[in-house]
């Protein structure tokens, strides 16, 4: 019971992680129908880009801890967020009428010099997270012992993709991103600028994906300029999981896939962690191609 | 209202619009007649700006609109229903209602006047679009066009593939709205007496090429009818 709690809280905590990232992925998805293979770098940014503003700018100190880490989250995440803006003006729009492949090329292109870019900056060294931003205490759930860094990570995702839907949902421009998700020539003839709509899921999705770097250096402390791969592959995993362009479906396939992946890790075995993510990929894309809620094909968000 | 001017256009090396000029009026319904493949629909994408034109003008309330993007020219006013419908399958009618309204200021309700004209709409408004029988999916076109308040409605083939009953009930809102005299409408059909029925100017095409044009009561005279038969 034990085991199972805390590795079932974990999985929550990591799995609302890679629902974060996978929003970008299926948000981009949504209204090109390109997969963005350098939205797992973006997310490496945000990891960088937190460490190195705490150090440098000492928000905890002179903000106290809470609004420290608001601040923290929100540059971090509008940095990213612009970087995301970048990438899309120089790597995907010149291609908009290139075939498919291109902007699939390109892509990759994005994403080797994004890293390297950090390498060159960073080196290729594990970096430490300062250590004590947040309390490292824990908190009693039915008389067991959870980390408040865990549950911290899990609500602060939570947050943002409420606030994600509701913005979808309720806003102008979220009822655009779902018109052009559907149907970009349709859209465009109910009076939607399209190109307006894919620099907002240029924004948004990269600055989710930046706030879960800020959320992974916070919570193992460790980060590296290689770790969007892996962080990257697996939110893509749970954007397929989910059905891919559905935005309900990346938040439920990241939490799914994180409480898979720490379930099996702890009952398997520790070293099939990473390959239980791709034999989920596998598995779904033969099962189920349109993943869990990507039901019918005419929805896309 | 609207006015083209020797607009040409090429899908490849092949010629689809031969030097295209007319113009739609307000309160009056333009009908644009013609058989399958002679460029209807290609002429209206090139006025939406979904196809580019080789050369020639096109304006609209004294704006040249040539090169603009598709979504300024509905803000501009221009209300499209494209042939085959293109809703929203998987939204509600209520939902694909809001669509029309995306350029209007937020909670802008879809305006009474589009239930007053199709008033099943108003009772399927929880429905999915993709439910809805072709005839309501037609009407929630229209409705969804309408919704953005537009000056000059452009209609695609209203009545393919539509039980009759409805069509009268699209041939009954058309004529309204025409009848309230500030809308210009361009409605394309191959449905002949359809298009006499309700248009006051009519115009032909034939292999890219407006080859007939005139007022409606000459439609008859001028052997349109044998123009469209195959
Ligand atoms: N996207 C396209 N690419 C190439 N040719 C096209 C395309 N769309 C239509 N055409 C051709 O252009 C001509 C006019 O088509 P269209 O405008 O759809 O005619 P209509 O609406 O009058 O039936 C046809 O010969 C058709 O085959
Ligand atoms: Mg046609």
């Amino acid at each position: 019971m034990e085991q199972f709690l805390q590795q079932l809280t974990n999985g929550l905590a990591v799995g609302s992680i890679y629902a974060l990232i996978a929003l970008g992925y299926t948000m981009v998805y949504g209204v090109l129908k390109l997969i963005n293979f350098a939205h797992g770098d973006l997310f490496t940014y945000g990891a960088y880009l937190g460490m190195t503003l705490l150090t440098s700018l000492l928000l905890k100190d002179r903000l106290g801890m809470v609004a420290g880490v608001l601040v923290l989250a929100g540059m971090v995440m509008g940095l990213v967020g612009l970087l995301g803006v970048i990438l899309e003006r120089a790597a995907y729009r010149p291609l908009r009428e290139s075939p498919r492949l291109s902007a699939v090329v390109s892509a990759l292109g994005a994403s080797i010099f994004l890293q390297n870019a950090l390498m060159l900056v960073y080196g290729a060294r594990y970096q430490v997270y300062p250590e004590d931003i947040l309390p490292q205490t824990a908190v009693s759930l039915l008389g067991f012992e959870i980390p408040l860094m865990r549950i911290v990570v899990f609500l602060a995702s939570v947050v943002m993709m409420a606030a994600l839907y509701l913005f979808v949902q309720k806003t102008k421009i979220g009822t655009a991103i779902r018109a052009a998700a559907i149907d970009q020539g349709a859209a465009r003839l109910m009076g939607i600028d399209v190109d307006r709509v894919v620099l907002v899921v240029f924004l948004i999705g990269p600055a989710l994906g930046g706030a879960a770097g800020l959320l992974v250096g916070l919570y193992y402390g460790q980060v590296n300029f290689t770790m969007g791969w892996i962080y990257g592959m697996k939110a893509f995993t749970a954007a397929i999981l989910g059905g891919i362009g559905n935005i309900p479906g990346a938040m439920v396939g990241g939490l799914l896939l994180g409480v898979v992946e720490a379930l099996g890790a702890a009952y398997l075995s520790i070293a099939w962690k990473d390959a239980i993510a791709f034999c989920v990929l596998i598995l779904i894309l033969i099962v189920r191609p349109t993943g869990l809620l990507g039901e019918r094909v005419a929805e896309k968000v | 209202m609207l006015t083209v001017e020797n607009v040409n256009q090429y899908y490849g090396g092949s010629h689809i619009l031969r030097g295209i000029s007319f113009e739609a009026a307000p309160g009056k319904v333009t009908a644009l007649l013609g058989r399958n493949g002679v460029g209807k629909t290609t002429l209206l994408k090139a006025l939406m700006g979904l196809v580019p034109v080789a050369s020639g003008r096109v304006s609209f309330g004294g704006e040249d609109i040539t090169r603009a993007p598709p979504h300024l020219r509905v803000r501009t006013g221009i209300g499209y229903v494209p042939q085959g419908r293109e809703i929203f399958p998987r939204l509600t009618v209520h939902e694909n209602l809001t669509m029309g309204l995306a350029t209007k200021p937020r909670g802008s309700p879809v305006p009474e006047r589009v239930f007053e004209l199709f008033p099943v709409l108003r009772t399927m408004l929880g429905r999915r679009g993709g439910d809805l029988s072709g005839g309501q999916q037609q009407q929630l076109a229209i409705g969804r066009a309408l919704a953005m308040g537009p000056s000059l409605l452009v209609l695609d083939e209203p009545t393919e593939g539509i039980q009759p009953s409805i069509i009268k009930d699209i041939e009954r809102a058309i004529r309204a709205l025409a009848g309230e005299g500030s809308m210009a409408i361009l409605l394309v059909e191959q449905y002949y007496d359809f298009a006499r029925s309700l248009s006051d100017r009519y115009l032909v095409m034939q292999r890219g090429e407006i080859v007939r044009r005139g007022d409606t009561e000459g439609m008859e005279r001028d052997g349109v009818r044998g123009l469209l038969a195959l």
